[in-house]
């Protein structure tokens, strides 16, 4: 059983969700994101999503954006996060998502990635610009090595959609709450609740929240509804106001407590 | 046929987006093929096409250009002489009916010499559907009278800075707008670059350019031109010029990228001759970018080529050998931009400027019954602040 499956079966023992917090490695330094990693599972991350940077993340709302741009001028690339990882992966058992976009992945080498991300122990890739209509150049290699590939569902996809995603998914099934960019917004959309009980009727594996969720009491609404919860730029935020002071990963640190608490 | 069923050119193209995007690219796709062969959309546009933009435009001989470089004879295909000037237009009336077909209210596009921004906002104000254009903010300086012209139009002008505040760019935002603005919003993209069935549709409305080119040589020349030349941006002048003439094995095609300052200093915007295979804005297709996937800065005089990617289909017929491509600097564009001004008082945009000045490399080699016809995207109105500057004019 992989890391993945691991964690989502001893939490569904005890009705718990999964914290899912985002960073991006090298944001804003690779040292400094070791130390926040492990900071995120003191402080109740169950899985680490690690952002690999890009030049231009189509998908990414400004906060993001302005992360990978801070990683992109110490020149962090996928080999530094993989190079990353396996130290991390020396210290935790945590499962890591690394979540980015093709070009820098399809630059590196499909079957060469793969290798190496199982190596530095790596368990799951999320790549936002691969839908399951091109994913199978990738998909053959990640396979072979046993990563997994989660997929994002968004409020745009219909049932036809969801059942090609599930087919071709690993891990989790990511739910994209809103359309749109990433993002901390002020409300949730009020049709999570439906979606995600939509997408679980078509599939076995866990459904997780993600884009837009900023607060302990968003996170807490949504995880009574879903597997697990994903927030990320009000993370990064955190990051980026702290980027000279000494208490930066004791303030990430902080918050992602204060986001396990209201997932109760 | 090309593309496939998933958008593939070869091993180029296809749908690299959001999942969130994914329903609407398939919607799009089933509206188009819908609409192409339907023959009231087929009247509307051409009714258009004739009666608003101006079409067919002329296939001119440059007799003057032809004596001073004393080989092949020059036509140019004046696609500058279309309403808003430039050939953009073709590909936006085409969006536009697709658009209001398809029940959207709100168009969003990018633009990098505004040529295709000052199109959309046309047609979006003669449709009377709201319009965004997002430009990046270095273009904005370089091209500010586009952007009045824009804003005159109707059009919100949404400058963006974030990477290289350029076309690049500009295209991120736009696509960041669409997804957020699914429902009722329709991206049109000005290149044959983008998602499945963006490069298709594109190459598919600007193909009008070479039809009616292949019409008019025939009736002048009785015969097929021996050599096409079109500038390379993202490639939709060219590819519309190209693609009647894919299958005449006899017609050499060339398409001139910008070569910057020099390919060799790394300022350029020359993906097929410097660039690597690789997946942005949607599709596969050759990139500048460095060894571990990031896209690079690209720099050419001309806006319109400042563009670190090209349309999938040009990636494709680099490899099969179908059309040739080259690049000039930008110093051989001025020049040419310079010479066809003085010989035939055909003042051209710095885009089609790069064909113009590979003409000048290419033409003097050939026999005087020799037929080079030269695709003239667009009009240099635009480009006076810019030319002025590289001349030392103050204006």
């Amino acid at each position: 059983m992989t890391r993945i499956s691991k964690v989502f079966q001893r939490l569904s023992a005890n009705n718990g969700k999964a914290l899912i917090p985002y960073i991006t490695a090298g944001d804003p330094s690779l040292e400094l994101t070791k130390k926040l990693v492990f900071q995120l599972e003191k402080s109740g991350a169950d899985i680490i999503e690690l952002g690999v940077p890009f030049s231009d993340p189509m998908a990414d709302g400004p906060t993001i954006q302005r992360a990978s741009e801070r990683a992109l001028a110490n020149n962090v690339s996928l080999r530094d996060v993989l190079d990353l990882t396996s130290e991390i992966r020396m210290h935790t058992e945590i499962p890591i998502i690394l979540f980015g976009y093709y070009n820098p992945f399809f630059t590196y080498g499909p079957e060469k990635f793969s290798r190496d991300a199982k190596e530095a122990g790596i368990d799951g890739v999320l790549i936002v610009d691969l839908p399951p209509e091109e994913v199978d150049e990738l998909k053959v290699y990640v396979d072979k090595v046993g990563l997994d590939i989660i997929f994002l569902t968004a409020p745009t996809s219909n049932e036809e959609r969801i059942k090609l995603i599930t087919k071709k998914a690993g891990g989790f099934i990511y739910y994209v709450s809103v359309t749109g960019v990433t993002g901390a917004r002020t409300s949730l959309d009020s049709h999570i609740e439906e979606y995600v009980a939509k997408v679980k009727k078509l599939t076995d594996l866990p459904v997780g929240v993600g884009f837009g969720i900023s607060t302990p009491g968003q996170a807490g609404k949504v995880a009574k509804w879903a597997d697990a919860v994903i927030v990320g730029s009000a993370i990064v935020k955190i990051i980026e106001e702290n980027l000279n002071s000494p208490d930066m990963v004791k303030k990430v640190g902080q918050f992602v407590k204060s986001l396990k608490e209201g997932i109760g | 046929m090309l593309p496939d069923k998933k958008g593939h050119f070869g091993i180029y193209g296809g749908r690299y987006v959001a999942e969130t995007l994914m329903p609407a690219l398939l919607e799009l796709e089933e509206s188009y093929y819908r609409y192409k062969d339907d023959r009231e959309f087929q009247e509307e546009l051409n009714y258009y096409l004739r009666e608003y933009v101006g079409r067919e435009t002329p296939l001119y001989l440059a007799e003057r250009l032809t004596q001073r470089l004393g080989g092949a004879n020059i036509y140019l295909k004046r696609e500058d002489l279309c309403h808003t000037g430039a050939h953009k237009i073709n590909n936006t009336l085409g969006q536009i009916i697709l658009a209001k077909r398809m029940g959207k209210t709100r168009i969003i596009a990018e633009t990098g010499a505004g040529q295709h921004g000052v199109a959309t906002a046309t047609v979006a104000a003669m449709f009377g559907l709201e319009c965004e254009i997002y430009m990046g903010v270095e273009d904005i300086k370089r091209q500010s009278l586009n952007v009045f012209r824009m804003k005159l139009l109707g059009a919100k002008v949404q400058p963006v800075s974030s990477g290289t505040n350029t076309l690049k760019d500009a295209m991120n935002e736009a696509m960041r707008d669409w997804v957020t603005n699914i429902y009722n919003t329709f991206y049109i993209i000005g290149s044959v670059a983008g998602p499945h069935p963006y490069p298709m549709m594109v190459r598919d409305f600007q193909s009008v350019i070479g039809k009616e080119t292949k019409r008019q040589i025939l009736e002048v020349e009785k015969r097929l031109p021996d050599h096409l030349i079109a500038c390379v941006g993202g490639g939709s002048n060219s590819m519309g010029l190209f693609y009647p003439f894919k299958d005449d094995k006899e017609v050499e095609m060339v398409g001139v990228e910008a070569a910057g300052l020099g390919i060799n200093t790394g300022k350029h915007a020359a993906s097929i001759m410097d660039g690597s295979v690789g997946v942005l804005h949607g599709s596969k297709t050759y990139l500048l970018q460095d060894e571990n996937g990031q896209i690079k800065h690209t720099h050419s005089i001309a806006a319109g080529l400042d563009y670190p990617g090209v349309g999938p289909e040009h990636s494709y017929f680099h490899d099969i050998g179908r059309v040739k491509y080259a690049s000039v600097t930008d110093k051989e564009a001025l020049d040419g931009f310079r010479l066809l001004t003085i010989t035939e008082g055909i003042i051209p945009a710095l885009e089609s400027a790069h064909a113009i000045a590979y003409t000048i490399k290419l033409a003097p080699k050939l026999d005087k019954e020799k037929v080079i016809i030269v695709n003239l995207s667009g009009r240099g109105d635009k480009d006076m602040n810019t030319v002025a500057e590289a001349l030392g004019v103050s204006l």
